[in-house]
């Protein structure tokens, strides 16, 4: 983009450099400036209707919102002048007025921006003596509640629907100090998308029902990894309180999903926190499973794969890492690896190119067929060859017919669940899920993204590479030195033609492109 | 419903679903239709036409039901939502039935100081209406207080219905009334 | 001719000239009171000569800002291969303002002509006038006009056998006062909320349907035909303000009045003369006591400075208020100030469309402050944070009305300060209460 034309001016005496068309809220957050705001926000059209984003334009006869203002050569702008912050006083002030202050039963509390710029810039006492306004709140449908006594009509969520979803269902009802946001009856916030308005309220006026009362947002952990929910792969925040994953949110990013989460991915994470785990290895001895020690559970997985075919189910939920290692298994003993996908509908998000909730619902389906992998969706057991020991690697194919599991000599189960149907494998191995461990997964444009771990694993639990890096081992393929997710990745960047040159350092938390991929979301 | 400091009283729909059920106004080959796509083609995106078909709805209706705007939306291509955003945005759409004769008395300040509070209770008091926004048990009447009419000069002024009375006085009130068909 | 009142030999009646008779309505009665030549002789002018002849005339819009018409007009660039459109804007709810309606009801014909002027000016094919929802029989006088122009071929595809097509159409409002800001009506057209628009971009870049638009008001579209007919020159010299303000105003006078009513004068008019002479002086018995004199939106001033004044844009600014829309609402000495403010408080805060928060939440605050304050529970910090709310609503926010709460209150609280103190003393025992539903509910 050469052709466009760079703007100089002064933020609060700092000289800013940016392209023409920049608006000043942009251009100061380049001189770590952030202007208070509350409409505006960067995937949404701006409405400059707040007006919280006031700021003192040298030569300009009022102030500027800053949102909707742009860049201009040789501009002074005042962020912190007396002008700039009487003026965002009294919009605080007025926004104050008549909120109902319920801050400690609000879930908002914490990440409210109507707490933290009040308590930055705002007054400390109201001079409001009359009676505040009151309206009863509305369950929106969806997962979001509306408390209306909270809103600031910002009509960020109105936007988000209108513009970015594409899917009118709100809209600013009435007039004057009588407004709120309104909705027509038959039309709930249903909509595969919509549960983004609650991240993009500024304030706790809309609210997620599944989170409702659950924990303060000061009390929670919060660990950057990538939605498992389809093979677009999301980037997220896994939100946890003791140890219990109670919440995902969208963590932004511009190649892959902006700064949304589709509803079906983020209220699936309950299953990171499912009590039934298989917390310690176990071999069938008479019959019967019976905890052992990792290391004896090694040597008899070892000892029945000797001489013998893996034929290894891998879940495409599994990280690369995870699935590099096994292939090493599959090398070793000559053996086959394939995987199935669940697939559901696709339902994009119009207003963001290339977004969508993708019709396979796992997050590594690329990289698994990258590492070697071959997709059997239908029957992934039609592979498995008379005495092939059947590995079952975080895979438990729900309501497939396992009846062709007969022809193994052996069933190993890697997972984190037992497996339905087949009550007494020969070894279970227990492994960390995607909440519990570090790994990357390739997504389906080929970015290989980093997540991870949110909490900790239960029991004896290892994680899936560490596992799989040991069980290699025990099979022949030394990997000792496998001991960190970088390393192994380093490994996997050096052997897979795909993923050369890339390391974690490369990648980073926002994702690297393999060989040949084009990007993404642009 | 809820009213701000500012707004002008509402009158009040019975309960959900104690309405007659929606009958449609644009329906094929009706003459509202045709009026509508003649209205249309004066612009060069039929949104506008939003104002225009909200008015066919109350003059054939009434009022605005949520059923109204979702018909509304259907004919221009927007959503029932949207539709609402905009009825609820203008006040003389109503949101609400209302008495047979929608009595609009001006109390902005020209007006007010001209004497239109009393204007508006002499309405209240021959109508039957108990207050302000109420349907008079009649159903013939609603008297509400409305802002500027834009005919100071002839304080005070009152829109009932289409038609807008001038130099209104307490004293003149029940010859009015008298004068509405019924 | 006057209306409702004879003409006062004081005034010059050039738009008003016609008001009352019935017979100015009609297409045949128009044109024999010398109609439609105007806009003969501009079909045959390039636009830009019209828009030079607006600029040379020293025309001001007339819908309240007072910036001058042709340079307006000069912003459309004429063969730009876009659409161009022309608003008129008949919106008309400024409180204290009804001359437009005036112009409406008696000479419909001397609008269509002017808008028909005005589009063909600016490269228009297609006019609009936005006309306010109440406004039902000037609605009707409008469409009645309208047809009659069309079916004459005046306007429509073959414009008065000239091959251009100028099109006129009425659209008709539902109570919104905001809607008669520019860029709030032009989205109201357009099937939307009527919430103004940040600018830039402006109207003359993107406008109606984002297409480069010009808006005008009612009276001053109206003037357009008398301007071509006699000449810039015969416009500017009318005006005693030349070459600041040129031709005469319609100024709608109310409130405390012998005679409530429209009255045209030139600009630079005695405004003395004007109220004591051509309105009659006050109501018998009464004294004048405070004016707002530009509709509702601009400072209130004590009668000693209204008399001062000399009626046009610089007048009115030298007395700290403004000319506005020119509707002048006038209040005796019987009236309570703080009682009246308060109800035009209210006024604004039911208008506003709800967009900037100072405005929604400002205009509300505000009228419940002024309305405890009559009900006789005011404090003197009341009266404080009524200045700063006014300051916190003012130039910050996407159109005026925000700012326009605040003047008139202010201004009448600084120079009626006594009333409200005596309010606040309880000295007076208030027994006025506001009209309208109790405060503080919703
Ligand atoms: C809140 C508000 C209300 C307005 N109402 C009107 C109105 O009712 N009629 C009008 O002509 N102009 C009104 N205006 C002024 C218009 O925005 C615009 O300046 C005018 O129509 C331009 O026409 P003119 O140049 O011929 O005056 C209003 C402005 C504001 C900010
Ligand atoms: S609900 Fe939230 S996002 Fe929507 S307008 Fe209100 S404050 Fe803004
Ligand atoms: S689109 Fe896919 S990756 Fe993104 S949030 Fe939804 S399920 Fe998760
Ligand atoms: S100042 Fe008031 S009326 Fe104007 S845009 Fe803002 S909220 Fe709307
Ligand atoms: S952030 Fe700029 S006006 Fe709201
Ligand atoms: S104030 Fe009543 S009509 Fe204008």
């Amino acid at each position: 983009m050469a052709d466009v034309r760079m703007i100089n001016l002064t933020i609060e005496g700092r000289p800013v450099t940016v392209p023409d068309g920049t608006t000043i809220l942009e251009a100061a957050k380049t001189a770590g400036i952030l202007v208070p705001h509350y409409c505006y926000h960067p995937g949404l059209p701006v409405a400059g209707v707040c007006r919280m984003c006031l700021v003192e334009v040298e030569k300009m006869p009022k102030l500027a919102p800053s949102c909707a203002t742009n860049v201009g050569e040789g501009q002074v702008v005042h962020v912190y002048s007396e002008k700039a912050l009487e003026a965002r006083k009294g919009v605080l002030e007025l926004l104050l007025i008549n909120h109902p202050l319920d801050c400690p039963i609000c879930d908002q509390a914490g990440e409210c921006e109507l707490q933290d710029y009040t308590f930055q810039e705002g007054r400390t006492d109201s001079r409001y003596r009359e009676p505040k306004r009151f309206d009863p709140m509305e369950d929106f449908g969806g997962d979001v509640l509306y408390v209306t006594n909270r809103c600031i009509l910002c009509t960020r969520c109105v936007r988000f629907m209108d513009d970015v979803h594409q899917e009118p269902v709100l809209c600013v009802a009435e007039r004057g100090d009588r407004a709120t946001i309104g909705k027509a009856p038959d039309a709930d916030l249903t909509q595969p998308w919509a549960a983004n308005v609650i991240d993009l309220c500024p304030v706790g006026a809309l609210v997620s029902k599944d989170f409702l009362n659950k924990a303060r947002a000061w009390e929670l952990d919060r660990t950057a990894s990538v939605c498992t929910g389809c093979s677009q792969g999301c980037n997220n925040v896994l939100e946890s309180r003791d140890n219990v994953i109670v919440r995902m949110k969208p963590r932004s990013n511009e190649d892959v999903n902006h700064f949304y989460l589709c509803d079906a991915g983020r209220l699936d994470y309950r299953w990171m926190n499912r009590p039934d785990r298989v917390e310690v290895p176990k071999i069938r001895m008479h019959d019967v499973l019976s905890p052992v020690d990792w290391e004896t559970a090694y040597d008899e997985a070892a000892k029945l794969l000797k001489g013998k075919r893996a034929f290894v189910v891998a879940s495409p939920s599994l990280s690369n890492e995870a699935l590099f290692l096994l292939k090493r298994v599959i090398t070793q003993t000559g053996g086959e690896g394939v995987f199935r996908c669940e697939t559901g509908f696709e339902a994009p998000l119009p207003g963001v190119p290339d977004l969508a909730l993708r019709a396979d619902r796992a997050p590594n389906v690329y990289g698994a067929e990258l590492l070697g992998f071959q997709r059997h969706d239908i029957n992934p057991l039609a592979g498995l060859k008379q005495g092939d020991v059947l590995v079952l690697a975080g895979e438990t194919l729900p309501g497939l017919d396992l009846s062709a599991t007969t022809r193994a000599s052996a069933i190993i189960v890697i997972g984190t669940v037992h497996v339905d149907g087949i009550p007494t494998p020969s070894v279970v191995l227990p492994i960390a899920n995607v909440a519990e461990e570090e790994g990357t997964f390739t997504n389906l444009r080929g970015r290989v993204q980093r997540f991870l771990q949110a909490k900790a694993a239960p029991g004896y639990v290892r994680p899936s590479w560490y596992a799989f890096a040991d069980l290699a081992t025990a099979v022949g393929a030394n990997s000792d030195d496998m001991n960190l997710p970088s390393v192994i990745f380093s490994a996997l960047a050096q052997s897979e033609p795909a993923f050369a040159g890339l390391s974690y350092d490369t990648i980073g938390l926002r994702g690297g492109l393999i060989a040949g991929a084009t990007a993404g979301a642009h | 419903m809820s009213h701000g400091p500012s707004a002008p009283p509402r009158a009040p729909g019975g309960a959900p679903g104690h309405h007659e059920p929606y009958v449609a106004v644009f329906t094929d080959g009706s003459a509202r239709q045709t009026e509508l796509r003649d209205i249309i083609s004066r612009y060069p995106d039929k949104r506008a036409a939003l104002l225009p078909a909200l008015w066919m709805v109350q003059q054939d209706r009434g009022w605005i039901s949520e059923d109204a705007m979702r018909e509304v939306g259907d004919q221009l291509g927007c959503t029932a939502a949207y539709v609402k955003g905009v009825v609820t945005f203008y006040t003389m759409y109503h949101q609400h039935p209302v008495g047979k004769h929608f009595i609009q008395v001006c109390t902005t300040s020209p007006c007010l100081c001209a004497g239109a509070d009393d204007v508006v209770k002499a309405f209240l008091e021959h109508t039957g209406c108990k207050e302000l926004g109420l349907t008079s048990p009649d159903g013939k009447y609603s008297v509400i207080e409305v802002e500027c009419l834009g005919a100071c000069g002839f304080a005070t002024p009152v829109q009932i219905n289409e038609d807008c009375v001038e130099n209104v006085t307490p004293a003149k009130v029940p010859e009015i009334l008298a004068g509405l068909r019924d | 001719m006057g209306y409702p009142h004879k003409s006062h030999p004081r005034e010059t009646p050039v738009l008003s000239k016609h008001f009352g008779d019935p017979e100015a309505r009609t297409l045949a009665g128009w044109k024999a009171r010398g109609g439609y030549t105007a806009l003969q002789q501009a079909l045959q002018m390039e636009p830009t000569a019209i828009v030079d002849i607006v600029k040379a005339s020293g025309l001001r819009g007339r819908g309240g800002a007072g910036f001058p018409t042709g340079l307006k007009w000069s912003f459309m660039k004429i063969g730009d291969g876009k659409e161009h459109y022309l608003c008129c804007n008949a919106d008309e709810s400024e409180p204290g303002t009804f001359k437009d309606r005036e112009i409406m009801r008696w000479t419909p014909h001397a609008l269509i002509e002017g808008c028909a002027i005005g589009a063909y000016a600016i490269g228009a094919e297609t006019a609009y006038i936005y006309i306010r929802g109440e406004f039902t029989e000037p609605i009707n006088v409008m469409e009645r006009a309208l047809a009659e122009a069309r079916a004459a071929g005046i306007i429509g595809k073959n414009a008065m056998g000239t091959g251009k097509t100028i099109d006129v159409w009425v659209h008709k409002g539902a109570g919104a006062y905001i809607c008669g800001e520019e860029t709030a009506l032009m989205n109201s057209l357009e099937g939307k909320r009527g919430n103004p628009r940040i600018k830039p971009p402006f109207p003359a870049v993107s406008g109606l349907f984002g297409k480069p638009t010009t808006i005008n008001n009612v009276e001053t579209l109206a003037a357009i035909p008398h301007i071509l007919n006699n000449g810039a020159e015969w416009y500017k010299a009318m005006s005693l303000s030349s070459p600041k303000s040129s031709g005469s105003k319609l100024f709608s006078v109310c409130g405390n009045v012998s005679k409530p009513g429209n009255y045209e004068v030139v600009m630079g008019f005695s405004f003395k003369e004007f109220l004591y002479d051509l309105c009659g002086g006050p109501l018998p018995g009464r004294k004048f006591k405070a004016l707002i004199p530009g509709g509702s939106s601009v400072p209130t001033i004590t009668i000693e400075e209204a008399e001062a004044i000399a009626m046009d844009y610089e007048g009115f600014v030298e007395q700290g208020t403004m000319l506005g829309s020119g509707g002048v609402i006038i209040f005796d000495d019987a009236q309570s100030m703080p009682r009246q403010l308060a109800r035009i408080a209210r006024f604004y805060a039911h208008e506003s469309c709800a967009q900037c928060t100072q405005c929604r939440e400002g205009t509300a605050w505000m009228t419940k402050i002024l309305e405890r304050i009559v009900a006789g529970q005011g404090t003197y910090e009341d009266l404080d944070t009524i200045f700063d709310l006014s300051d916190a609503m003012t130039g910050k926010t996407i159109c005026v009305l925000s700012d326009s709460c605040g003047a008139p209150v202010v201004s009448g609280i600084t120079k009626f300060r006594g009333e409200f103190e005596a309010l606040i003393k309880g000295r007076r025992s208030s027994t006025v209460t506001m009209p309208g539903v109790p405060t503080g509910s919703r």
